[in-house]
């Protein structure tokens, strides 16, 4: 077996174990995805008026994305350490770039769910409204966006879970570096949604700005992986 | 005879206690050691060592002739460190866990179930999530694992503990299978008359150092 | 042991550094003359202007260092400890670059806080590195210390220049009044024009000094751990044969 099959092999038993390990606990569904749904009706009382929620919606969809990431992030490591599961990963020499691209697509898949969940109580909520072409548009962001999300997120939770217990770390190593991402996904989200009369093609640089963060952080999560989790 | 474990006056630190304070230790191809002593003698240190887990900040080490203190991680693939902890899965199935050591190293679906048939994993059992295992049965779920994924040196702590009588003869038996077919067992305890029977050899730790 | 952190030459770089303040002092509140605009607030410059600089080189030396001690072939901590006194240095003159810049705004635009773009990227630089700070103090063998921050610092490398071009590129398309740069507006006279680069240079030795005793106070920390470490080695031995 060739080293890229091998390594391709093992990313996908790691994102497999970490969909199986949802799907057996359902933690995301039943705890992660009602949190982030009361902090969309926490942004109603503390805005209160209709008309701003309909103008700033796709802020808070992404705010609360960002706010139950790290949710999923902490969660996503702590199955890790609870039985020294990562440890005996890294024991067995498994790749560690591998670990890495296996868990950043299982935390993608958890967050486009979440994201999917948070954009339809926009629409539900805060009375959004879509055009087709829009929603092709949040849809594309929302890939974009997570993969980006995912691979960072992955790449600073192992540092804060390969220091024990160092969980309060996480938010303030993540947020700052994540604010690409808030700022491009917002802004194309905007377009998607039409607020404030955005035109649905002024959305598309903001993707190509979120492409290149996920490209950028896909590629160098890989390689910085194995230092930051090593003891 | 080759040494598989060669250890020179290491020394190794957690955070700033000196958990190996020189420590010379050498075992050969096919021995089961027994590292025996009192709790924080720095037996599990030992085992973290020779596992390429803990760096040595001191002293020289070789693991199937692989130098530890410039390239401990190129010895993780072929050792097996079985800690304290499992290194299971909480949330998966027997089954779930071992399926996915074997997908990590590519093994084959004949080796997972002989695998599973020599740590007695019947059916039923494959099937229980791992957090409702007894601690016994969780050690010979991660025990599976080990033999799925083929390690030449089994480094073991504790591994008697939280099994019961029957699960204890079962062990040893397959710790002397797993020797005679060429693997070389370390182990710590400190229930020394259930491990001497065992052995072949013992070592008795104290103090960071081996005596 | 030494005792101090200090050698001649330090010594002598502190009293240049001490002298070149002073003069800075002299030239920034005295001998320069008044902004026509701006009126004296203009000699906040010579303080802002220098310790931001300074900021931006301390973080280019901790990422340098860090890259150094990743692909050296010895992995000398020396570098580490280098980045790590580069890495506090820069977040102290960041922080007084943002207090400075929001005086100055308070005076010159009669607010503490516009969103333009280098102010929000300065303000993600300073938090970001705040986080490599307490990654440092996550504890761990110096080793461990050590690469932990490294990565790090080498990842905030890609994400700095990645959070400003989004703020700018955020900023400008909202097409809203870009605060005029400030230092645009000056007319620099020949004596404003020393006296701020009087004072790049002064804060550049200054901070080059306080690297220097910095980094020397951290090898001693370094040293002292290192030394406990010796002494308890001797501790575990007699814990042993008391024990036998």
């Amino acid at each position: 077996m060739s080293a890229v099959r091998r390594r391709r092999a093992i990313a996908l038993a790691v994102a497999r174990k970490d969909l199986s390990i949802e799907w057996n606990s359902r933690v995301l569904v039943n705890q992660v995805a009602p949190f982030a749904s009361i902090i969309m009706v926490m942004f109603a009382f503390a805005l209160d008026n209709d008309g701003i929620l309909q103008r700033v919606a796709p802020g808070l969809v992404w705010l609360a994305t960002m706010f139950s990431m790290l949710v999923v992030i902490q969660r996503t490591f702590a199955v890790e350490s609870a039985d020294g599961a990562l440890d005996a990963l890294r024991v067995a020499g498994i790749d560690p770039g591998s670990i890495f691209v296996g868990k950043s697509m299982a935390l993608a898949v958890q967050l486009f769910a979440l994201e999917a969940l948070l954009v339809a109580m926009a629409v539900v909520l805060y009375g959004v409204e879509m055009s087709v072409l829009g929603l092709c548009e949040a849809i594309v962001t929302m890939v974009v966006a997570t993969i980006g999300l995912a691979c960072v997120g992955t790449l600073y939770g192992g540092l804060a879970a390969g220091a024990r217990g160092r969980e309060t770390l996480l938010p303030l190593l993540l947020l700052p570096v994540v604010a690409p991402v808030l700022i491009g996904a917002t802004r194309a989200t905007e377009a998607a949604f039409g607020s404030a009369g955005t035109a649905v093609s002024e959305g598309w640089p903001w993707i190509g700005l979120l492409a290149v963060f996920a490209v950028l952080f896909g590629a160098v999560g890989t390689v910085a992986f194995g230092p930051l989790i090593d003891e | 005879m080759d040494s598989v474990i060669e250890l020179k006056g290491v020394v190794a630190v957690l955070g700033n206690f000196p958990a190996l304070a020189g420590v010379d230790l050498s075992v050969e191809r096919g021995e089961i050691v027994l590292l025996q002593g009192p709790n924080g003698a720095g037996k599990t240190s030992i085992l973290r060592v020779c596992a390429g887990l803990m760096p040595i900040e001191r002293g020289s080490g070789h693991v199937l002739g692989i130098d530890l203190t410039t390239n401990r991680e190129a010895i993780r693939s072929r050792v097996g460190l079985l800690g304290h902890t499992n290194g299971l899965y909480l949330d998966l199935t027997v089954k779930q866990n071992i399926m996915f050591w074997a997908a990590t190293v590519n093994a084959t679906r004949a080796e997972v179930d002989a695998a599973m048939a020599t740590m007695r994993v019947d059916k039923r059992l494959a099937s229980v999530q791992a957090s409702q295992l007894s601690a016994g049965q969780r050690r010979r779920c991660a025990l599976a694992s080990l033999i799925v994924r083929r390690a030449e040196v089994w480094l073991l702590d504790e591994p008697h503990a939280g099994l019961d009588a029957q699960g204890r003869d079962e062990l040893d038996d397959l710790l002397r299978a797993a020797v005679s077919a060429g693997a070389t067992v370390m182990l710590a305890s400190h229930e020394s008359e259930r491990a001497t029977g065992l052995a072949t050899r013992i070592v008795t730790i104290d103090g960071g150092g081996a005596r | 042991m030494a005792s101090s952190t200090g050698t001649p030459a330090t010594r002598r770089l502190g009293v240049v550094v001490i002298a070149m303040l002073a003069t800075l002092a002299m030239c920034g509140l005295w001998f320069s003359s008044e902004d026509v605009v701006q009126g004296s607030t203009v000699r906040i410059m010579y303080v802002h202007v220098p310790s931001i600089w300074t900021a931006y080189i301390a973080f280019g030396v901790t990422a340098l260092c860090s890259a150094v001690y990743l692909t050296g072939k010895n992995r000398s901590l020396a570098w580490d400890r280098v980045a790590g006194a580069s890495g506090e240095i820069g977040v102290l003159f960041v922080a007084v670059s943002l207090v400075t810049g929001s005086m100055w705004g308070r005076l010159t635009w009669g607010t503490y806080w516009v969103w333009d773009a280098r102010l929000t990227s300065t303000a993600f630089l300073f938090i970001t590195y705040i986080g490599y700070l307490a990654v440092r103090r996550l504890g761990g063998t110096h080793r461990q210390r050590a690469r932990r921050s490294s990565v790090l610092a080498l990842l905030a490398v890609l994400e700095i220049p990645l959070v400003h071009f989004s703020v700018v590129v955020w900023r400008s398309l909202h097409q809203e009044a870009t605060v005029a740069n400030p230092n645009a507006k000056v007319e620099l006279d020949g004596l404003m024009l020393f006296s701020l680069f009087l004072g790049l240079f002064a804060f550049t030795l200054l901070f080059v000094w306080l690297v220097l005793h910095r980094q020397r106070t951290l090898m001693l920390e370094d040293a002292f751990a290192d030394r406990g470490l010796d002494a308890a080695i001797v501790a575990r031995h007699k814990e042993a044969e008391a024990s036998s």
